[in-house]
């Protein structure tokens, strides 16, 4: 199938992309990469009046050191993001999610921005960016606010960002010494979304786990932080403590059901994986 | 990698495929990219529902949208709205529904077509789809076969309990009383589930009026050019010498292009209407739904044996899944896959059973191997589970049953005379390349340690039928054409040649094989020979190419016309030469006067002579070409040991293929490379059908594996590296030694890898899993043998 008809913009500035969506009312919707966008379009699942393509706007480009965090442009391709020496020296858990997302071609094509705008609970790059507390910076008529990935995220394919908003930049903060990381994707095919997936960070001194970070991706309409298990695996120092922390997985977590996976399956999933990626994280895997 | 041969002729070596530049390069034409002045688009609107009635339709409205050129139902099709044929009833009173290319009164499956858009762009065809008022009263759909059997909703009135045929055959002698005598007996129920044939090239087709004369020419993405044509002028009307079909270079078909679709018919009916070419390309979301499906049976298997291994009997009773209509072979496939249950295995007594039935879903039909790897997988899997009954080592089993080397030319209790094997030989090469008691060793460590992944070892012992076929054989099984082959080889003036065949490939190198053929005979180079086909104006006589058949029945056919046409420029050199043809030695190329090797005449020379005619001998005719047509005296049998070491992650139940070893006898080898080749892409497929594919539909009869999102087609980063090689066991019912390699992959691997899983998991106490394997399933069937209930 082809999309509808539709007009397109290609601003330069933020402040053009905001324009132009303001133009359109709600009617219209930001292309980044295209990846997750084209197929909608052309499956006529979305049939926006304007596409505002902002692949090309210098401002949502770029990859900061702030010191203690790391601010990457909502344009980075996922490619360059897994390939940067700077996000994977201090931001290992996103260079692993975002390595696992689709094949190199989209890859290179695909942008972090829009992988987090399109909010895709099966994506990968949401729940590392929940595991690691980012911070959204999106831009609309009455100028930035900054939004924390808790509150960003707020049902399926559904965000903070409103209508007439771009999101422009995506602020990490390191965290620090001490830690490690591990994406496990669990899926059919190499390919394919995750069914489920687990981004773990982990503090460990001494072989203890003294602070953990513990994500998992499609396990409800957004990607949740499971939070029990971070508190439970604070002294855990080893398999069987890590085992026993994993089993609150899946605790306040409404998977759905498809052809790949129930939802009991699902928390099952949830469970076994979060053990294997902290233990991985913790080198123990 | 497979042995390369330093041969005298062109004959067994892997050389590179000459398709392969113009392909690699997108220099080549593919259905699509046809372009011809005042072409229409068609556009075709589906039904949404599985089974519906449909009390109205209107196309007018789509007739006010932006360059839309006319629209029709079956209305005002009228007498256009042909029936697609089946040509393979099976049984005498088989119901045979009528197919038409547009639903009349009713539709039965999801995709059905209803009504097609002409617009003057694809693009406005396809969005004027939307504008066409169905009214529809749906029906409750019948999805489940053995639902489908208990009568109630019927997909064709006047089909009763939904049944299309039963078909019964005995042979040897009588099961229950063999079954008597058995010390075990295992019977399973296994499902070999609906498949998608995916192919890379969606379909596509070209009909156009040639204005000059009354031909129709027609371009389609399809195997069967030859058959189409016929098909075509029987339903269409279109006098058969006036239509011409073509088939440009295709991307790939595994049976999915073996067949007469309505899109066809409806393009040649709309071109002679229109009196304008119509094109049509169908997107991937149609190809999921209208493109005919494969395998979907039931099959209940009953095996007897004595206690120290030695198979009785055999019993198979089967539910085939023939989806909402009949296509052309589709009631045949089973009938394919009867033969070959008893496999490589002695026994005395076979019953087997095959109930067709309809059920509101995409008609089945051939793929990749038809009929064959269904049986081939229930034979494999309860050898398998009659091993584990009876204590034994499953190839051990196999040992125990086969039939051996020396025992050839042998007649299976299905009837079958399998001409050559060795069946020893390619078990023993295979063992050894897997390393099977290593592997044996791990897996035995791995069940001591309670090791979460579990090691299992998938055995696949096959044999298949190739070469379809005999024509008497074909017609006592009521299959309505033949299984010959033809060849015509043409020496032009120049000294270059053609080899016209009436195969057509689709992905498979015929061209490169066919050269090496006529080469080998005619000493003339590879790279000086055209391989004409696909083209019914160019190559008119011809059979195609399915079932593992275009070098074993067409590959002869070009050996034959290449040596007839060695012997009628005998003639003219021996004129030339001033000697008798008989003192005429054909070595290198050329004719050298035997004792004299001085006085010799290159064939080109003698080409030319042929041509002027200045000087031929009295009686012979100018030109110089041949022609044969071959019709095997029986099937051809290659058969492999195929070998799966499957990991399975027990507390995820994701299985995953660590190591694969195959050999393949597939006789003598024309080209190791495309033979390699092949073996490379039906293992894809096969293992394919057993880890990934499968076509689920829900009980609305809607497909939820509508997009290759959800029909999971593995990549090659899914699948290991293939350790795959040969032996040679020549056939010697088909004069080139060859048997047909383009089945054996996909046939002989699905079995392997689902003993495999079930050996890794028969501690835990399962004994099987539905394919395809996917994570929860295996999963689920481990927690249900925890629990003690049966998997």
């Amino acid at each position: 199938m082809i999309p509808l008809a539709f007009d397109y913009a290609r601003p330069n500035s933020v402040d053009e992309a905001v324009a132009a969506l303001t133009s359109a009312g709600d009617d219209a919707k930001i292309m980044a990469g295209g990846q997750s966008l084209m197929p909608v379009l052309r499956l006529r699942m979305a049939e926006p009046s304007l596409v505002v393509d902002c692949s090309r706007i210098d401002e949502m480009k770029g990859i900061t050191d702030n010191g203690d965090s790391i601010t990457i442009g909502a344009g980075e391709t996922h490619h360059s993001v897994m390939n940067s020496p700077v996000v994977k020296e201090h931001l290992p858990l996103l260079a692993m999610a975002t390595a696992t997302v689709a094949d190199p071609q989209i890859r290179h094509r695909g942008t972090l921005g829009g992988a987090l705008a399109h909010a895709d609970p099966a994506g990968d790059v949401p729940t590392a960016a929940a595991a690691l507390d980012a911070t959204f910076t999106i831009a609309g008529p009455a100028g930035r606010r900054d939004v924390a990935a808790k509150d960003f995220f707020v049902d399926y394919f559904t965000t903070a960002i409103g209508p007439d908003e771009v999101l422009v930049s995506i602020t990490f903060p390191k965290l620090g010494s001490g830690w490690s990381a591990h994406y496990e994707k669990f899926n059919r095919t190499a390919q394919a979304w995750a069914i489920v997936g687990v981004a773990a960070a982990v503090k460990t001194e001494g072989g203890t786990i003294t602070d953990a970070r513990v994500a998992l991706t499609n396990m409800g309409s957004t990607p949740i932080r499971a939070t029990a298990v971070e508190e439970a695996l604070k002294g855990a120092n080893s398999m069987d403590a890590i085992a026993k922390a994993a089993e609150s997985a899946a605790d306040g977590t409404a998977p759905t059901t498809d052809i790949h996976a129930d939802a009991e399956y699902r928390s099952h999933l949830a469970r076994v994986l979060t053990k294997r990626a902290v233990a991985s994280a913790a080198g123990l895997g | 990698m497979t042995e390369i041969l330093e041969t005298d002729t062109a004959l067994g070596r892997p050389i590179k495929r000459k398709e392969d530049a113009r392909l690699l390069h997108g220099q080549t034409n593919w259905t699509d990219n046809i372009q011809l002045p005042g072409t229409v688009h068609m556009a075709i609107l589906r039904s949404p529902y599985a089974h519906a009635k449909i009390t109205n339709i209107d196309v007018s409205p789509a007739l006010q949208r932006p360059n839309v050129v006319a629209a029709f139902s079956a209305k005002e099709l009228g007498d256009l709205n042909g029936s697609i044929p089946c040509v393979w009833p099976v049984v005498d009173d088989i119901v045979m529904p009528a197919f038409p290319a547009l639903a009349t009164d009713k539709v039965r499956l999801v995709g059905d077509a209803v009504a097609v858009v002409l617009a003057t762009d694809p693009d406005h065809a396809a969005d004027a789809l939307d504008a066409i008022v169905v009214d529809y009263e749906p029906l409750p759909a019948v999805v489940h076969m053995e639902d489908a059997i208990k009568g109630g909703t019927l997909v064709h009135d006047d089909a009763a309990d939904n049944i299309c045929y039963k078909y019964p055959f005995q042979s040897g002698q009588n099961y229950d009383e063999v079954k008597a005598k058995a010390d075990v007996v295992v019977s399973r129920r296994f499902v070999n589930q609906r498949l998608i044939p995916a192919f890379m090239e969606p379909r596509a087709v070209v009909a156009a009026p040639m204005g000059m004369s009354e031909e129709i020419t027609v371009w389609s993405a399809t195997q069967i050019p030859h058959i189409l044509r016929v098909l075509l002028a029987l339903v269409t009307g279109v006098p058969e010498n006036n239509l011409r079909v073509i088939a440009p270079d295709v991307g790939g078909g595994f049976g999915g292009k073996l067949q007469l679709y309505r899109e066809e018919i409806l393009a040649v009916q709309l071109a002679r209407k229109m009196g304008r070419p119509i094109k049509w390309n169908e997107t991937r979301s149609e190809d999921m739904v209208a493109t005919h499906h494969g395998r979907d049976q039931i099959q209940d298997i009953e095996i007897a044996a004595t206690k120290d291994g030695k198979i009785l009997g055999l019993k198979v009773d089967l539910l085939a899944d023939m989806g909402g209509y009949l296509q052309i072979i589709t009631p045949g496939i089973p009938i394919l896959g009867m033969f070959m249950y008893p496999a490589i295995y002695k026994m005395d007594a076979y019953d087997f059973h095959c109930t067709g039935v309809f059920t509101n879903k995409t008609p089945t039909d051939a793929y990749r191997g038809a009929g064959r790897p269904e049986a081939t997988f229930a034979i494999e899997r309860i050898v398998d589970e009659l091993a584990a009954e009876l204590n034994m080592e499953p190839m051990e089993l196999r040992k125990k049953n086969w039939i051996t080397h020396d025992e050839f030319p042998y007649t299976t209790v299905a009837g079958l005379t399998y001409d050559t094997g060795n069946y020893e030989a390619a078990t023993a090469k295979a063992m050894e390349m897997f390393d099977y008691d290593g592997l044996r060793a791990e897996q035995e460590q791995r069940r001591a340690s309670n090791d979460p992944v579990q090691l299992g070892i998938g055995i696949s012992t096959f044999t298949e039928m190739c070469g379809l076929a005999p024509s008497r054989t074909l017609g006592a099984l009521k299959y309505v054409a033949g299984g010959w082959e033809h060849a015509t080889v043409r020496l032009l003036p120049t000294g270059k040649v053609e080899v016209v065949t009436g195969t057509s490939p689709h992905g498979q190198g015929h061209e490169t094989a066919w050269s090496q053929i006529a080469s080998s005979i005619l000493g003339v180079p590879v790279e000086d020979i055209e391989v004409v086909h696909s083209d019914t104006g160019r190559a008119p006589y011809g059979m195609d190419t399915y079932g593992s058949r275009s070098l074993a029945v067409g590959g002869q056919a070009v050996k034959a016309a290449s040596e007839r046409l060695v012997e009628k420029a005998r003639v003219i050199a021996a004129h030339q030469l001033e000697c008798a043809p008989g003192d005429l030695e054909f070595v290198g190329g050329e004719f050298r006067v035997k004792g004299d090797p001085e006085k010799a005449q290159p064939l080109g020379a003698v080409a030319f002579e042929a041509f002027t005619a200045h000087n031929l001998p009295d009686g012979v005719e100018p030109t110089l070409s041949a022609e044969a047509t071959i019709d095997p005296e029986d099937f051809s049998y290659p058969h492999g040991t195929h070998l799966a070491a499957m990991e399975v992650d027990t507390e995820t139940g994701k299985v995953k293929l660590r190591k694969y070893v195959c050999v393949d006898d597939v006789g003598v080898q024309v080209n190791p490379m495309i033979v390699e080749g092949q073996v490379h892409g039906g293992l894809a497929q096969g293992i394919a059908q057993a880890m990934f594919e499968g076509a689920s539909y829900d009980e609305d009869g809607q497909l939820q594996t509508a997009s290759l999102a959800d029909y999971l087609i593995p990549s090659a980063a899914d699948l290991p590296s293939f350790d795959t090689d040969t032996t040679v066991t020549p056939s010697t019912t088909h004069p080139l030694g060859t048997k047909g390699v383009g089945e054996a992959g996909a046939i002989a691997s699905t079995p392997a890898i689902m003993n495999g899983i079930i050996d890794a998991l028969r501690p835990l106490g399962v004994t099987d899993v539905t394919m395809p394997a996917a994570p929860m399933t295996v999963w689920r069937a481990i927690q249900a043998a925890k629990q003690g209930g049966a998997a």
